[in-house]
């Protein structure tokens, strides 16, 4: 359930046009906040509170550079979903196995 | 950005046409309670067997909640549903992604069952979507932050 909700706040966070563009641009490389706010219409210091956002989500994680501080995405957010659905469909699978072998085939007929 | 699917495997030691019956007109019986996505639990989980039938869960007061529809049924081999649970689990007629099942013979009488859970990127679209379309993101997600960090108290 707690995976659930991470995956429900990493897509919600993403519903914000801005904060999906900044998202997607550093889907494409790591980069530098300054390099960002070069190219987008917002300030930077907006961007460093996007930022700030996406990596409460688990989306981004920074990592430091000399003085700069570089941004990339954490699969871990924008995957937690996929992971979910992966755990559940283990469970789902075992449990219909577990299923299928205590129930005789006479009650289940094809 | 694409997201690789989730593919699990499992195998089991009755034949394709035993296994095909029992995932689909017993998913209500297998399926874990409280896994679904109504208010209250189950009783059954019913996949019409038709392209183009309804995928459901269904309470003991007999209320239905979709989940998806058929569009392959091929017993004993295969099946191909549409999953329209949005990234906040809701059904929502306009968002689907593919959920195949396969059934192979294999070894002396037994089955390899193979499930894909593709498209997940479309997850992400369908957030935005649903965001900007009503306007529900941040109030569901403030909501969502409170019963997690409730859930994160009472776990202490």
């Amino acid at each position: 359930m707690a995976n659930r909700i991470t995956a429900a706040i990493a897509l919600s966070t993403l519903s914000d046009p801005t904060r999906r563009e900044i998202f997607e641009r550093l889907a494409e490389r790591p980069r530098a906040v300054g390099e960002l706010a070069a190219t987008l219409p917002v300030t930077r210091p907006a961007v460093s509170q996007h930022l700030r956002v996406l990596k409460d989500a688990g989306l981004v994680a920074e990592t430091a550079q000399g003085t700069r501080r570089i941004y990339r995405i954490d699969p871990r957010g924008i995957g937690a979903i996929r992971d979910w659905l992966d755990r559940h469909w283990s469970d789902a699978l075992d449990a219909f196995k577990a299923y299928a072998e205590a129930h005789p085939e006479e009650e289940i007929k094809p | 950005m694409t997201i690789a699917p989730v593919v699990k495997t499992i195998s089991v030691a009755f034949p394709p046409a035993r296994a095909f019956e029992v995932f689909t007109r017993h998913m209500g019986g297998w399926w874990k309670r409280g896994m679904t996505v109504a208010a209250e639990p189950h009783v059954d989980i019913v996949i019409e067997p038709h392209p183009g039938g309804r995928w459901f869960e269904r309470d003991a007061a007999g209320v239905e909640t979709q989940w998806g529809r058929v569009l392959a049924w091929e017993p004993p081999h295969r099946l191909l549903l549409a999953w329209q649970l949005d990234a906040h689990f809701k059904y929502d007629p306009d968002f689907e992604v593919e959920l195949e099942i396969g059934f192979a013979p294999e070894g002396d009488g037994g089955t390899r069952v193979t499930l894909e859970h593709r498209n997940m990127e479309r997850f992400g679209d369908s957030a935005a979507t649903i965001a900007d379309s009503v306007g529900r993101g941040w109030p569901m997600l403030l909501e969502l932050y409170a019963d997690y960090a409730g859930q994160k108290e009472t776990t202490k």
